[in-house]
């Protein structure tokens, strides 16, 4: 499971000072279950979600993932966890299966075991006719399948996914949603970072909405429509966020 | 550290760096045809020239001399030398290289040289002109030796011993070895080729690995798995190194083959080839290698270290390239001539490597400051592999935008 606690993340920029990216945000991830972080663009997701995965240091606060802190053991963390994003590209002149050998191999798979977990994911994911083919050949979707390939084969009992179908095509998305889907079914802890509304209701069991850095409410689709007097998704986060965005506006 | 997870990221590094097709042409086409074409066409060219502006006929003129016919005779009887009519704009026939030179024989001479009375006789020529320094080192030869046959003949005449006005000769015999001798002239070459090259060769590498892996987005992918960041630049390191020092060697392996190519050609005369030809045995190979080695961490630390602070690889290249001069600019002062290894040099990194390498192939060992260079390198080394390690960790670098 995740657990944050308070993490705050503050950068400093020469124009502009200290920017508070994250501040102060806690909150829970349960095994089975996915946990929806919905906030526009700047609102400090993908900080947040870089933080859980041990890429960037908290500046206050920490996070407790399958027990490790992502402060003072990150690579037992990194070892417990799949990352997902769209900035997490392939290596162009390695094919599908170097990629996914590779990242078999740093998560610490014996030889025979990395070549049983390939060939399972590889018919799983039904990825076969291209696993010699280098990811600069790849189109978008064996592209993304060969990304969900490297997540997954170390079998990782958590999974971070940030804004995953940004840029996607239909069809491509759909394979994201439904992996991201049968990761809950297989009873790991799933986060996933958007600002797509559908894909929250669709997806999530429980919803946080950030802005401006600050996880401003968070429940399930249900308790969100009672707490806020709305059935649509979009116009509960427009109430949420609607006041503070447009002060910052001002 | 984690050996394994090292040797894993070195091995796809290695497989990625041997499918890239610019690897090919900056670290192994390049060093390896550059020579052969470079240096030994532009020697052969060179030998060709100079044997073909030696073999040639110079057309001089000769101005004045008219009083003079037994010199004119003689000057008309030297068969490397074509004689034509003078006239007043010798100058501008020269620089206009119509003919190659001009001598000017004063009023009177042949009568003055009869009475024994002292004379200048001038060459005029274009210096820096092959060709008619050429032209201009013959008719010196004839007047030389006109010169000496008019002492022996006035000596002869007085009955005077023709070693009255030689009493002794000078001459000055090598006792260095042949080996030496080219070490001397080529082994500065060898630790400054040396030296570039395993600059240059990690170059590309250290932008690929660093700001290339920003650009393409791979960085966020690599470090959320989960080997520590400093496994991840010493894999890196290695490649970046590897490449370095492959450069070197297939440079130096395609320079001593061209030598030894043009040696036996027979393009030039034994004596040019025999000039040629690197006497260096395998192990002052190897010793220079070795003396080069830790310069060849400190430039792959670091150069992976800037590299990496760069957004985009665009970013990364203008980093990088003015380095280049920061390496030549030492490496070719130690190739000036009188510039000799001092206590002081020998801890100036590049300056001090190029300096021991040019001394080691000539043959001279000084191990004091062999030891001295080699720590003192060693020192920067890790400093910059440090460097490296730390700049990894900081993430105000590794997502500079």
């Amino acid at each position: 499971m995740i657990d944050a606690r308070g993490l705050s993340k503050r950068f400093h920029d020469k124009k502009r000072g200290e920017i508070r990216a994250v501040e102060n945000v806690s909150f829970q991830c349960q095994p089975g279950k996915i946990y929806g972080l919905l906030g526009a663009n700047g609102a400090g997701k993908t900080t947040t979600l870089r933080m859980l995965a041990t890429i960037l240091e908290p500046t206050d606060g920490t996070a407790l993932v399958c027990g490790h802190d992502v402060v003072e053991e990150p690579e037992k963390v990194r070892a417990n966890i799949g990352f997902l994003s769209t900035a997490t590209a392939l290596y162009p002149r390695l094919t599908s299966q170097e990629m996914v050998e590779y990242f078999g191999r740093l998560n610490g798979l014996d030889e025979p075991t990395l070549k049983k977990r390939i060939d399972d994911i590889f018919d799983r994911l039904d990825m076969n006719g291209f696993r010699d083919r280098r990811c600069d050949k790849l189109s978008t979707g064996m592209k993304q399948k060969t990304s969900i390939a490297r997540t997954l084969v170390h079998d990782p009992p958590v999974m971070i996914f940030d804004e995953p179908t940004l840029g996607l095509d239909i069809m491509t998305a759909r394979t994201i949603t439904t992996f991201i889907r049968e990761c809950r079914d297989r009873g790991k802890t799933v986060i996933f970072s958007t600002h797509i509304m559908s894909e929250v209701e669709k997806l999530c069991d429980t919803i946080g909405i950030i802005h401006d850095g600050k996880l401003l409410t968070e429940g399930t689709l249900a308790q969100l429509r009672q707490k806020y007097a709305e059935q649509d998704l979009e116009e509960i986060f427009v109430k949420v966020v609607g006041p503070l965005h447009s002060n910052s506006e001002a | 550290m984690n050996f394994r997870n090292v040797g894993i990221v070195y091995r796809k590094e290695l497989t990625e760096w041997l499918r890239d097709r610019r690897t090919l042409i900056s670290t192994v086409l390049v060093p390896l045809l550059a020579f052969p074409v470079l240096m030994v066409g532009m020697i052969s060219l060179m030998t060709v020239m100079i044997v073909k502006a030696y073999k040639d006929i110079p057309k001089i003129m000769v101005l004045g001399g008219e009083d003079s016919p037994q010199v004119l005779e003689k000057l008309r009887g030297v068969d490397k030398l074509e004689i034509v009519p003078s006239s007043d704009n010798y100058k501008k026939r020269i620089s206009e290289k119509e003919i190659r030179a001009a001598v000017e024989i004063p009023k009177g001479f042949d009568a003055a040289l009869g009475r024994g009375e002292e004379q200048t006789v001038k060459i005029y020529f274009y210096e820096g002109e092959i060709k008619s320094s050429f032209g201009a080192n013959h008719i010196e030869k004839f007047f030389k030796d006109y010169r000496d046959s008019v002492i022996s003949t006035r000596l002869a005449a007085r009955n005077v011993p023709a070693s009255i006005i030689k009493p002794f000769e000078i001459k000055q015999e090598n006792v260095a070895p042949p080996e030496k001798v080219s070490g001397a002239a080529l082994g500065g070459l060898l630790g400054y080729m040396v030296i570039l090259l395993s600059m240059t060769g990690a170059i590309y590498p250290a932008i690929d690995l660093t700001a290339g892996e920003k650009e393409r987005g791979t960085m966020e992918t690599i470090l959320s798995s989960p080997i520590s960041r400093r496994d991840l630049v010493l894999g890196k390191f290695l490649l970046v190194l590897s490449a370095s020092l492959t450069t070197a060697v297939l440079a130096i392996f395609s320079m001593g083959t061209s030598f030894y190519v043009v040696g036996r050609s027979g393009a030039m005369s034994s004596k040019e080839a025999a000039a040629l030809q690197l006497h260096i045995g395998l192990p002052t190979v190897l010793s220079v290698f070795l003396m080069a080695l830790p310069l060849a961490v400190f430039f792959a630390a670091v150069l992976l270290t800037i590299a990496l602070f760069a957004k985009s690889y665009k970013e990364a290249q203008s980093y990088l390239t003015p380095m280049t001069f920061v390496v030549v600019i030492p490496a070719v002062a130690s190739l000036l001539p009188g510039v000799e290894l001092t206590p002081k040099l020998a801890l100036i990194p590049i300056l001090s490597t190029s300096l021991v390498c040019k001394e080691i192939v000539a043959g001279t060992f000084h191990w004091n400051y062999i030891l001295l260079i080699l720590l003192s390198s060693s020192v920067y080394a890790a400093a910059g592999l440090f460097l490296a390690v730390k700049m990894f960790q900081r993430e105000s670098v590794l997502f500079r935008s």
